[in-house]
């Protein structure tokens, strides 16, 4: 998992519930809800920082997959592996301290719907992170063709560009969740020395970082 | 050595504080604080002031500074009595250039800073076996569990997600990890000893024969330390001389032998001629005289010899196995390099332990431990290429890479810039710079 983006997770986590980021594990007491999980590369470093996190995904195979590598290590058997929906989750009326969408909202039907469960399967005064792809020329030329095409990196078709969301987009669509957008960066490859790095641009992949405040 | 400083390390930090750490070594514990001993074990270490700020890191350098010898300067010449070259610490602007210290105040001071932490000490306990997975990562595997398993002659088995391979230049657990190595003897002996002189001195002095060289470190009071390196027959004979004889060797070797030493105004005039003009800034250092290394007096301890190599592991890192110190590399003493290099190993795996915590990840896993290799092979290698260079430019015996090394020694002694840069490379532990803990 691109370390960038855990220790963006981290700060702002340490930062939005007031927790001291030199403890090893900072998360402690904190419920966190991974969206689309995959096979667990979100929720096994952050159930390590101590935190009860909960991982859906509707693909079943990537839920097997899950359970069965956190099985191997004692800190992350806790994490709780869920074949589902976060609209499932929100008919439960379920809800979490964090909830995290990582590279997931460029998926979905409809971003806005989308948007709005994972606000309300946030406890008031929590946090939602989103992180996705701008739709940009930028964009378009390397993480569409570069990287479905070229260098076959993805499978071609894995993504549809017309469904990447620019930062104003994904701005206003916040807004309209209740969700108070904090802060917003971009993460850019260097494929020199195969690490990620957070950078002002956001023209191609960017995270961003709201809290659900209001009455 | 550095086993145990990585221990310290992850102990002071608050952030791998509460990893479970166990440090298995073959010899017994001993708490007792090592007085300094009225005359000082023959096997010493010259430790760097990068080093030193390690130690302050790790919490050991309050019980070592009442125990280390400085040393302010440095005479480097060699038995072609051409050129010579002085350091002085005044040269970058620092009190020392570094510290002699006896390598056992050095374990005592890490054991001590060790106990009454929660780290386990096993000692004294033999490794039988390690058992290590066949990968680590991301992708899904087969039933059973993927850490190491760490397997004792006296019957237990302890199952951890790193092991860190501090075990020394025959290391066990390299072999067992799979992990080769290149190198070769440079069909030498070091001879070590202590010996009183006539005189306190803070100065290294190093005299390059054809055999190889010849250094005198500087001790407490009037005691240094003697590491020879040469061949193995004249590394014999040397121990069968009785101690007189032995100490007449030595005194010859530094001065008499071979040719006499070299004449100072040679740096001089190239300097004030050549290079001033254009270059100015000259070290302190550059004006200083040639001089003669004090004269021993008498050999205190036995001498004791080893035999001496280059060698490198292929890969410092495997899924759940990382080497540090001479279990990596181990390198010739003639710059008295090599627990540098250990501790600057040390730092950087600490470091990256960190970061590994912070972002929530199993430490054994090999992209982390990647992260370590490369750093420290970019800090190791250049070094070792240059030590190696010195050896085998310094045992050549032929007119025109006499001639050669003398323009060197001259070169280096009267150009500042090119001095500063030596003196800062070597205080720094390598060439990528301080390897310090980080500080959050």
């Amino acid at each position: 998992m691109n370390p960038v983006r855990l220790l963006f997770l981290r700060s702002g986590m340490c930062r939005h519930f007031k927790k001291d980021p030199i403890s090893p594990r900072p998360l402690d007491g904190l419920t966190i809800l991974d969206v689309g999980c995959g096979g667990g590369l979100l929720c096994e470093p952050l159930a390590r920082m101590g935190a009860h996190v909960t991982g859906i995904d509707a693909v079943e195979e990537n839920i097997e997959v899950a359970k069965l590598h956190a099985a191997k290590d004692p800190l992350t058997a806790t994490i709780l592996y869920q074949h589902t929906t976060a609209e499932q989750l929100v008919q439960e009326k379920q809800q979490f301290d964090i909830v995290a969408a990582l590279e997931v909202i460029e998926h979905v039907p409809d971003p806005m719907d989308f948007l709005q469960s994972l606000s309300l399967l946030t406890k008031q005064d929590g946090a939602v992170v989103i992180s996705t792809l701008n739709r940009s020329p930028t964009s378009y030329s390397l993480a569409i063709f570069a990287a479905e095409y070229i260098l076959g990196w993805l499978p071609k078709g894995t993504h549809d560009w017309s469904k990447f969301l620019t930062p104003e987009e994904v701005a206003l669509l916040m807004e309209r969740a209740s969700l108070t957008l904090e802060e917003m960066t971009g993460m850019f490859y260097d494929p020199l020395k195969q690490t990620w790095r957070l950078a002002d641009d956001l023209s191609v992949n960017y995270i961003a970082w709201a809290a659900k405040r209001g009455e | 050595m550095v086993g145990a400083a990585v221990a310290c390390g992850l102990v002071s930090s608050p952030l791998t504080r509460s990893l479970k750490i166990a440090v298995i070594d073959g010899s017994p514990i001993s708490f007792d604080k090592v007085k300094k001993s009225d005359i000082p074990d023959p096997r010493v270490s010259s430790i760097t002031p990068a080093t030193v700020s390690f130690c302050k890191d790790i919490g050991t350098w309050d019980d070592l500074k009442s125990k280390v010898a400085p040393f302010d300067s440095m005479q480097v010449w060699d038995y072609a009595g051409l050129g010579y070259t002085r350091y002085n610490a005044a040269d970058v602007d620092e009190p020392v250039l570094g510290y002699v210290v006896e390598n056992g105040i050095l374990v005592s001071s890490l054991r001590a800073r060790l106990q009454g932490s929660d780290v386990d000490l096993l000692c004294p306990t033999q490794v039988d076996s390690v058992i290590f997975p066949h990968r680590v990562g991301g992708l899904p595997e087969e039933e059973g569990s993927n850490w190491a398993h760490v397997n004792l002659k006296d019957g237990r088995s302890i199952a951890t997600r790193l092991v860190v391979g501090a075990d020394g230049g025959k290391s066990k657990v390299r072999k067992m990890a799979g992990i080769s190595t290149t190198g070769w003897d440079y069909m030498q002996e070091g001879l070590i000893c202590t010996v009183r002189v006539d005189e306190h001195h803070s100065t290294a002095w190093q005299r390059f024969l054809p055999t190889g060289p010849l250094a005198l470190l500087p001790m407490n009071d009037d005691f240094s330390n003697i590491v020879w390196s040469t061949t193995p027959e004249k590394a014999k004979e040397l121990k069968s001389l009785p101690s007189e004889d032995f100490v007449n060797a030595v005194n010859n070797a530094l001065t008499k032998d071979f040719s006499p030493p070299p004449k100072s105004g040679f740096a001089e005039v190239l300097t004030n001629r050549f290079l001033s003009p254009y270059f100015g800034n000259l070290a302190p250092s550059a004006t200083e005289e040639f001089q003669f290394p004090v004269k021993v007096k008498s050999v205190e301890t036995d001498r004791l010899s080893f035999p001496l190599s280059l060698s490198h592991a292929r890969s410092y890192a495997a899924p759940r196995v990382v080497l540090v110190g001479d279990a990596a590399h181990t390198v010739h003493p003639l710059a008295g390099q090599g627990v540098n290099l250990g501790f600057g190993d040390a730092a950087a795996l600490i470091k990256v332990l960190e970061k590994g915590v912070r972002c929530g990840l199993d430490v054994g896993e090999i992209s982390l431990l990647n992260e370590y290799e490369n750093t420290r092979k970019f800090a190791n290698l250049p070094m070792m290429a240059v030590l190696d260079g010195f050896q085998r430019i310094f045992s050549t015996d032929s007119g025109p890479v006499n001639a050669l090394r003398a323009a060197g020694f001259n070169l280096v002694q009267s150009f500042g810039p090119l001095k500063k840069l030596v003196i800062s490379s070597a205080m720094s532990n390598g060439f990528s710079g301080l390897p310090g803990l980080l500080r959050i």
